[in-house]
Formats: structure tokens, sequence, C-alpha cells
């Protein structure tokens, strides 16, 4: 079959980069509109994929190419789709055309916009090749249907984004980049082993063949032990409580446009491994360890949205709600029934969506006020920047978990599988689960909308020091008697000094949504509804594909 | 007709997708009149489908008999992995009656709103979030699937959450909408895996599928499931131990008191038992619970309403007490009874709330003190609300009257059989006795609004975006409108369905409703000025703060989940993170000590070299 298509999603973002290197003059002046060609022909290419795709045979690799690589090893260089990895696929390419889209969209020149005409420093050229970089080995892990050559894209990643946040970061990038790096890849090592171990035992590097054998060939000890290894390396990724630690720090460091690829993307290449690798390859150690994976899964639900709640700063409170919504996608896979796994994976892209979103905002609040710590904000947002206030109240909302947006449905069909988790697991510990992941449910609202009410809500001249404070906001004569008498929710929770803003810039002269971010943000907004309303199109997709890969388990 | 029930759940969708999408085009001025155009129609057209969808089937379900086959289609099947989601949309007899009541009163307070926040910059957002609510109650009341059911629920849930918050500015009212969306939403969670019981018992969500497979579950599946779900009746439905939300929900405006937090949206919860009312009734644990939780709401929120100064919140308290009584009588084992209680309370609460709302608009506040002598200045909003008080009290010839003797002749029947004795003993004596607090608390709030002297006092300027008070005698038109046309089924609607009475109980429940009046009469008379709640006596402050619920739940949940979630924090950056931390200085300190070996000394090196070989030659030795 036409496997062209595959090769052109990896190979036209690299060219794209080589062509920086070789003709860089000549492309100097035209780099905004550069990096939104070439990640916009490899969306297409992406359009085409999904458009061309066989829905009958979702369950099936389509578009493979397999050729030989290293013949020495026996390597091969083998890509494809199949319905698990064909909506991150496309997720990727339409998350990396909007980031390019949010940098060069129109003069360039606003906020968050890194790649204006004559920013000292910002390395433009530099930005795109990063990015471009970092689309190839996105999208690879992505397609990968070997077992080194899926660890080969999975390295890759890590060195862009490294830069990306060591240059193009915020005041602490150069800890933050090194913590990201030392971190993930002393996780992939460990992956590495597992790898190859399986490699040792099986005797081939073949996913799609190791898949459809189903562990044979290999002893339940020798899967335990290969599970743990991968699964070690994918929980970092994830990142798995306790092993999260890096990405409230890369998330903070990170420019937006990093932000968003690592809560969009790089996240997911952890959850994807776990779908991919580990529990089709390793079914018998997948169902030793998942009683542990479900226990780990639901302290990050919990632990993420207590953290989220006593959290001060708007980009780490969001880093934090990752542990938590991957906590979910865990969940969904350690109950290794067809509707968990669907959940996970259909969390999985509703979280890509809704926290790159959430991260574009982010993004677009500390350009404007130049801190995200929540106190300072001043709340008020819905008066001063009524637009960002409403796309802010949307995203939070959708990752709080309601139905009728694409955060729901994940999380709802995770819970769902942990109440009938497969017939080998323990049922009782998984109800336990499940009852917990609801409570971590309730405390996600609970934070989200602590969070809305203090940067969305409230009188804006707080903040400003304009008015003085006190003034009854509007309707206080009506009806505020009730408000007064309703303040039996603590205040905030946290008593620290509220820091002025520097250079009291504060809400007069800043500009509502802007065009390049109304054009990044749209598509997503559009997504999460359509989604949200139609849960039917991924799940149709994932449900074949899945039956297949859990057809081993006991 | 089978794409009824659809058209009649899209209308107010699209509405408040328009409303929403072109609510910041154009002028303020004109923004308002074109956002009323695009909420009042298509909530018209909504209105009209569902009265002819319940056209052929009118009060079947309150009369019984043989039931009408519903009406509806499925728009498609999502695959879950195990048990699949059926995109049903159907009326039946108790959807049908229901949407007209969501549709009705939803137009009415689409209507009234148009005045009362006439000046309201934020009108246009205000009326789309009303039809999506309106869209999200009808999903609810048409769905033939329970997790569809589900989507519509928590979508109120978050219309609620938005039109509390509706005066953002002042942090009260947006943390009172935090508790409303985080208490129902608690109980959702309880709900949702009430939902998953059922659901894989009967191995389908559809509503038909589960009802039909109710005999074959088992008895401890069927208790899971319907306690399960109590917890979503309990939060949506303001029951006892999630009750306290709704009091602070009266920080919005007050025509979406009247809809969501008196009409519709509570009222959820009544009709989800009433929808499952097969599978509640095969659990007699379940019932003996709801009893309880009954008992003790309408009881407790009767005494609470007796004691507030606030006009609303003796409404918000009052509207706690009336939907226990239909959960009383769902607990009694009779579904129409509480139906019909539902749609009566439906008419007059929202009719009481609308008429607060007139008073509030005149006043300029909600405290009851500063109000009195008001039957000169609003007539019309004197007469309504007489209405309105008539019915709560259960007064012939209204519509309380009615419902409130079928509920009180069910509960009756309960003590010969049905739930555990104690249980029906206890519901049916709290019943008695809030139907005299009831008495009581109603005619306090008229005789403290609309009778004695006159305590309104000069107001300053109203703030923009306040219920502004203007000087005309009474409420613009648009207000006064609804308000007088939902005056006539509040007033009407006992004998829409043929009339049951049972004479000796409904003589009793009259003539205690007329004792608690009277003693209030009395004491109101002997001096005017002073609160009649002085009656209650040391009760009345626990009564004014409702029991202290809300500040127990705050001492045992609410500072303690912050307390948490700091120490999570903090926990998180000292040993988590320390460990990576530390192990990154571990790794250089060992890095450090390694490095002294490799000092360039060239003497070391072969001190070292020498040390080794002679090292292997013992052990080469000792072991060989």
């Amino acid at each position: 079959m036409s496997g062209w298509l595959s090769v052109g999603m990896v190979t036209v973002p690299l060219l794209g980069a080589l062509l920086l290197l070789v003709a860089a003059d000549a492309l100097r002046p035209v780099l905004r509109v550069y990096g939104m060609a070439v990640s916009g022909v490899t969306l297409g290419l992406a359009v085409v994929m999904v458009a061309t795709f066989d829905y009958g045979q979702a369950a099936r690799p389509q578009f493979t190419v397999d050729v030989a690589w290293i013949p020495g090893l026996d390597l091969r260089f083998q890509l494809g789709v199949d319905g698990i990895s064909l909506p991150l696929v496309a997720l990727t390419a339409l998350l990396t055309f909007l980031c390019f889209a949010y940098l060069g969209w129109g003069d360039g020149a606003g906020p968050g916009q890194l790649l204006r005409p004559r920013a000292g420093g910002a390395r433009p050229r530099a930005l795109v090749f990063t990015l471009l970089v970092l689309e190839v080995g996105m999208i690879g892990t992505f397609l990968a249907l070997d077992l080194l050559l899926f660890f080969v894209f999975f390295e890759i990643v890590l060195v862009p984004m490294y830069f990306l946040i060591a240059i193009w970061g915020g005041e602490r990038r150069r800890a933050a980049a090194i913590k990201f790096i030392l971190y993930t890849l002393l996780g992939s090592v460990v992956m590495l082993l597992g790898l190859l171990l399986i490699w040792a035992q099986a005797g081939t590097l073949d996913i799609v063949a190791l898949a459809q054998s189903h562990g044979a060939g290999m002893s339940r000890a020798v899967q335990v032990v290969a599970f743990v290894a991968v699964g070690l390396g994918l929980a970092v990724k994830t990142p798995m409580w306790p092993l999260h630690t890096w990405l409230p720090d890369a998330h903070t460091e990170a420019p937006t446009v990093g932000s968003v690829l690592l809560a969009g993307v790089l996240l997911k290449m952890g959850t994807y491994g776990f779908a991919r690798i580990a529990i089709p390859v390793l079914p018998e150690g997948a169902a030793a360890v998942a009683p542990w994976l479900g226990a780990l899964a639901v302290v990050g639900i919990v632990y993420g949205a207590l953290a989220c709640l006593a959290q001060r700063d708007l980009k780490r409170m969001i880093a934090y709600s990752s542990v938590g919504h991957m906590g979910f996608v865990l969940l969904g896979f350690a109950t290794l029934t067809p509707t968990g796994i669907n959940g996970a994976l259909f969390a999985n892209i509703a979280h890509g969506l809704i926290t790159g979103l959430l991260f574009f905002l982010a993004g677009a609040i500390k350009d404007r006020y130049h801190t995200a710590d929540i106190p300072s904000l001043g709340g008020g947002m819905l008066a001063t920047l009524p637009r960002l206030g409403a796309v802010l109240t949307f995203a939070a909302i959708a990752s709080l978990g309601l139905p009728g947006l694409a955060g729901f449905w994940g999380e709802m069909l995770a819970l769902f599988g942990a109440f009938q988790p497969a017939e080998s697991l323990p049922r009782g510990l998984f109800l336990t689960f499940m009852v917990i992941g609801g409570l971590g449910a309730v405390l996600t609202a609970a934070y989200f909308l602590v969070m809305l009410s203090r940067v969305t809500h409230g009188a804006p001249a707080a903040a400003g020091g304009a008015a003085p404070v006190g003034v009854p906001g509007p309707g206080a004569a009506g009806e505020g008697v009730v408000g007064r008498l309703s303040a039996t929710l603590p205040e905030a929770p946290d008593e620290r000094p509220v820091h002025a803003l520097p250079g009291a810039a504060g809400p007069p002269g800043m500009a509502d949504i802007r065009r390049h971010e109304l054009v990044a943000w749209v598509p997503l907004i559009g997504l999460i509804l359509l989604f949200g309303l139609w849960p039917g199109l991924l799940l149709s997709l994932t449900t074949p594909a899945v039956q297949i890969l859990l057809g081993a388990l006991p | 007709m089978t794409n009824f029930p659809l058209l009649t759940v899209l209308l107010p969708f699209a509405a408040a997708a328009a409303g929403l999408l072109l609510s910041r085009r154009g002028r303020a001025e004109g923004a308002n009149t074109r956002a009323a155009w695009i909420a009042v129609i298509p909530t018209a057209g909504a209105a009209v489908l569902a009265v002819w969808l319940a056209w052929g089937q009118g009060f079947a379900f309150l009369e019984g008999g043989p039931r009408p086959a519903p009406v509806g289609a499925t728009y498609g099947t999502v695959v879950t992995g195990s048990v699949p989601i059926s995109l049903t949309l159907q009326a039946d007899d108790l959807s049908a009656l229901l949407g007209v009541l969501v549709t009705l009163v939803a137009l009415a307070v689409q209507v009234y709103s148009i005045g009362y926040l006439r000046d309201d910059p934020r009108y246009p957002s205000y009326s789309a979030f009303v039809s999506l609510f309106t869209a999200a109650m009808l999903l609810v009341v048409y769905a033939g699937d329970l997790l569809v059911l589900y989507v519509g629920w928590e979508i109120m849930g978050l219309c609620s959450y938005l039109l509390i918050g509706h005066w953002w500015e002042d942090l009260g009212n947006s943390r009172a909408a935090i508790k409303a969306f985080l208490v129902t939403r608690l109980g959702d969670v309880g709900f949702l895996f009430g939902i998953f019981v059922l659901g894989i018992g009967a191995g389908s969500f559809r509503i038909a599928d589960v009802l039909a497979a109710v005999p074959q579950m088992s008895s401890g599946t069927l208790v899971a499931a319907t306690l399960l779900l109590l917890a979503g009746v309990a939060g949506k439905s303001a029951q006892v131990p999630l009750h306290t939300w709704l009091p602070d929900a009266m920080a919005g405006p007050t025509p979406i008191s009247a809809l969501i937090h008196a009409a519709t949206m509570v009222a959820a919860g009544i009709f989800i038992v009433a929808r499952l009312f097969p599978a509640f009734t095969a659990a007699g644990p379940t019932m003996d619970v709801l009893a309880v939780m009954a008992a003790l709401g309408m009881l407790g929120a009767a005494l609470a309403a007796l004691a507030q100064d606030d006009l609303k919140r003796v409404l918000a308290y009052s509207t706690v007490s009336q939907l226990a009584y239909m959960a009383g009588g769902l607990a009694a084992g009779s579904d129409t009874a509480a139906i019909f209680h539902l749609v009566t309370h439906g008419a007059f609460k929202a009719l009481l709330f609308l008429c607060a709302g007139l008073v509030i608009h005149h006043v300029g506040a909600n405290l009851m003190s500063q109000m009195g002598g008001l039957r000169r200045d609003l007539p019309v909003t004197f007469a309504a609300t007489t209405v309105g008080f008539a019915a709560l009290m259960g007064l012939p010839p209204s519509s309380g009257f009615f419902s409130k003797d079928a509920l009180l002749v069910a509960m009756e029947g309960a003590l010969a059989g049905g739930l555990t004795d104690a249980a029906a003993l206890l519901l049916y004596g709290c019943a008695l006795a809030t139907v005299a607090v009831t008495g009581a608390y109603a005619t306090r709030a008229w005789l403290r609004t609309f009778f004695g002297p006159p305590r309104t006092v000069a107001l300053p300027e109203p703030e923009p975006g306040t219920a502004h008070v203007i000087d005309t005698r009474e409420g613009p038109r648009t207000m006064l409108v609804p308000v007088a046309l939902l005056a006539v089924p509040a007033l009407l609607l006992g004998f829409a369905a043929e009339p049951h009475l049972d004479l000796p109980v409904a003589v009793v429940s009259v003539a205690l409703a007329l004792l608690g009046a009277g003693v209030v009469y009395v004491a109101w008379r002997a001096d005017p000025l002073a609160d009649p709640a002085r009656l209650l006596g040391v009760l009345r402050v626990p009564c004014e703060r409702a029991f202290y619920v809300d500040g127990l739940y705050s001492a045992v949940v609410v500072r303690p989940v912050l307390a948490l979630a700091r120490g999570v924090l903090r926990t998180d950056d000292v040993v988590v993170d320390g460990a990576v931390r530390g192990s990154g200085r571990a790794a250089r300190g060992l890095s450090g000590l390694l490095r002294l070996a490799q000092n360039g000394n060239v003497q070391l090196y072969l001190s070292g070299l020498l040390a080794g070989v002679l090292l292997i030659a013992v052990g080469a030795v000792v072991f060989a």
C-alpha cells in the first residue's frame, strides 16, 4: 500500500530542517512563512492519511513501509499507522502547525511570537530548525513499528526539547532543561534494557509480529522484568507519580510552544508506548504489574489535584494537572480491558487538545501580565480581557471533565474500565481505585474553579491599584448579602503576600485575544467540542485495534 | 413526530450557540435586544414542540391506566469496548409532562429576564446560558440512555455554576457558584458509579433495557446502584446531606433562582428516581434511606426557612423542604404523587421567585426587614404572591392543595407497608409537622413583605449591572406578564388531572397549615415591626444558621483538604523532588570523591597499580 505517506510525514520536516542549514541566507527573510509551510505540508499529509485510512480495518497497520535498515543487526525501517496511532499522528501534525502559526502569523510582533523579525537574541532560524527536528522525532515515534526504531525516534525528541527549554525558556531555564534531559534519559536507558531483553528473548524487533505472538517464547518472569523496565522508561515520560518532578519545572520554564508540545505530544509518547509495546507484547507482565500501575495512577490523580489546589503559579498548576490527567490514562491502561484502554487513548488525545490550549492561554497571560503568579494577576480578567477570560473558562471547564467536551469521555471510560477490570485482576482493588479516581475528579473540578475564581472573577480594580480596594462589586446592592453569607469557602489557600506587578503595567492597554492567538486556538476549541459531542469518532477508530491488542490477555 | 424530542433539545442549543457567538458584535443597546430575540424565539419553538409531544399523552402519567408508547428515535450507537452508549431521545408520558413544564417555565423566565436585566451589559451571555440550560434539561428529560442523560445532567450543573456567578465582580457570588458546582459534582460521582452498576447489571445503558432487566438483577446490585444514584439525587435536588449549596445559590439573579434553583434543575433528582422507579421500589433499603433523608430535610429546611431574613433564602429553604416532600412521596411508593407535586411546585415556586424578583427590583434589597406594606405599591405582585403562598401552604383550591394531599395520602399509606415501620412513622410525622411549619413561614414572609408599615429607605445610585431600581409602581410589562401567566397554573393546575381527594387527610393538613399561619399571625399582630421568628426562642439562631451544617462541612472537609493540599505541595518539593535533587547531589559528591584519585601524581597511580596486582595475586593463591 501507499507507504510513501508514512515516509513523507517523517521526511518533510526533516528535509525542511536540513534546507534551513543549506540555504540559511535565502530563507532568513521568510522564516515565519517557511515554518508554517513545512509544518503545513506535513499537516496536509496527515489530513490525506486521515482521509484515505481504511476505517473498516482500523486494527491493521496501514501505509506500511518495511525496508532493511542495518542488515548486519537485522534492524528494519518499519513504519505504519493503525487506529491507535492515527489520532496521535494527526494531533502531532496539527499541534506543530498551530505552534508555527502562533509564532509566525500576521506581522509577527504580537506577544509570544518568538519569530518576530528583529528581536535581539531570539534566534528565529534555530527555533524553526529545533521545532522541525522535534516534529520528526514525535511523528516518527508514533509511526515506528520496530522496537529500536521506536527507541531512536523516542530519543531524538529529547535533544530539540532540551534546547527549546534551555535557549528560549524562562529565568531558571538551564536547571529545568538539565533536569528534564537527565531524568528522561535515565528513564530511556532503563527502557532500552527492557527492549533489549525482549529482543533477546523473542528474537525479533518487529512490533506487529511481537504483538501477534502475545508474548510467546517469553517466560512470565522475563515478561515481568521487561514490563517493569519498559514501563519505568515510559512512566518517566508520561509522567507517572512519583517520577513526575521534572515536569513542573520544564513546563514553567519552557516557552509557550515548548509547553504546548511537551504537554500535547511528548507526554503522549509515554502512554502510547504502553498501548503499542508494553501491554500487547508483554501480556503476562502487564497482568502482574497492572495493580501497581493502577495504584500509582490513582495516587497521581489525587496527588496532582491536591498539588494544583495549593499551587500559586498558573503554569505549574497546569503542569500538575497533567500529572492528574495522565493518572486517568494510566488507570485506563491498568484495567487491561477494551473499555479502559479505549478510555486511556481517548483521554490521551483529549488531554493533548485541552492542555495544549491551556498552555497557550497560560503563555498568553504570562506575556501580558509578565507573571504567572495567580494572586499577582489580581483577578477580574473577564472584565479586563473578556475574550481571553472566556476562552480560559472554556478550557478549564473542558479540562475538569465536563460531559459534552472532550475531557469527559476518556476519564469516564477509564473509571468504567476500573469498575470491571480484566478477569485476572483483583476487582475489589480496582473498585477502590475507581472510587479514589472519582474523588480525584471532584478535586480536579475544585482547583480549576478556584483558579477561575481567582483569575477571571472579582473586581479588576483591586489589582491595578487604580480604585480603592473594597468597593462593592456590581450586584452587591441587590444580591450581595447572599454572597457575603455564603463565604464559607476559605479565601485563598495561600497567605503569602501578593507581589505587585513589575512596572505596574496593569490591565489598561493590554490587548485582548490577538489574531495569531485566535488562529492557533480556534482549531483546538473546535476539536474539543467535536470529540466531546461525538465521542464515537475516536472510539470507533480505537476499539478494533484495542480488541486485537488485548487478544491474548487471560 | 419521532424527531420532535431531538428538535426540542436542539432549538435552545442552537440559540445558546448563536447567542454566545454573536453576543460581542455591535453596540450594547442593540446587542441586548438581539440577544433577547435569539433567546425567546427558539425557547418558544421548543415549548410548542414540547406541548405538541405532550398533547396526546396529557396527564396520562398522573392518572395511571394504559401508558402510551414513547415517541422518539435512536441516532446511532457509540462503542466503548463493552456496554455501548445508545444515542436515544424519546418522549414517554413522564418525559412529555416534564418537557412542557421545563419549556414553559424557561419561556416565562426568558421573557421576564428581558426586563429584569435590561441594562446589564452581560445580558447576551446570560440569556445564552439560560438557553443552554434549557437544552441540557430537555436532554435529561428526553434521554433514553443513562449516559446521554448524564451529559445533560452535568451541563445543567455547569449552567447553574455560570449563572450563579453572573455577578462575578463580587467574589462572594463566585464562591457560591463554586460551592454549588462542587457539592453537586460530589453527588454526581456517585451518580455515575450508579449508572455503571446498572449498566453492567443490565448489559445496556438504555433506560428501557435497564428497567426490563430489573427483575433479573440481584438485590445487592439494585441496592448498590440505587444508593449510588441517590447520592446524585441528593446533590442535584439539594437533599440532606448535600443541600447546603442551594441557599447560597441565591446569589444568582432572581430569574435564575426561579428557573434552575426552584422549578426545573433541582427537580431533576426527583425526576430521575421516578424515571427509574421500578429499580428503586425493588431496593427496599434504599427507600428507607430516602425516607429518612426526606423526613429530616423537609422539617429542618422548613424550620430554617422560618428564621431567615433574606426573602430569597426563605424561598430557597422552602424549595429544599418541598423537594424533600416529593422525595418522601417517592419513598412512600407513589411516583405519581411526587411528579404531580413536582409540576405544581414548579409552577408556584417559579411564580414566587419571579414575584420576589419584582419585590427586590422595587425595594432594591433582599432583606424582609427592609420591606413591608408593599401591597399598595405592587398590587399585581401582591395578588400573584398570595396565590403562590396559598399553593405553598396547600390551601384549597390552589394546585398545591391537591398535590400535597396526594403526597400525604401516599405517606399515610406507607405506614401500612412498603417502608420499615420506623422510617414510615418518621416520614409521616415529619410531613405533618412540616405542613404546620410551612404555613408559619409562608405567612411570616407574606406579612412581613406586604403588610405593616413601609420600611423602604432611599437607596444610593446602584452600581452598573445591578438589578436596577426603578420608580414606577410596578415592574415593566415583560416582568408582569410572565408572572400573571404563571399564576394561572399555580392556582388551577390541581383541577387539570382528575383530583383525588382523601377528605380526612385534607382536613387535617389544612387545619395544621392554618394553625401554623394563625400562630404567626397572632405574634405579628402583637407587634408588626418585630420578627415573628422570635417564636422559635432558643432555636432561632440554630435555625437561622441552618443547624450549622455549613460550618461542620467547612471544618471537616474543606479546611482539611486545603491543609492536605499545602502538605502535598511541600512534600512534593522536599521529599519527591528532594530525592531527585539529592540523587543529583549524591552523584556529584561521589564524582568529587573519585576525582581525588585522579590527581596527576604518577607515584600514586603506580602504588595503586602495584596494590592491585598484589591483591589479585593473593586472591589467586587463596581461591585457586
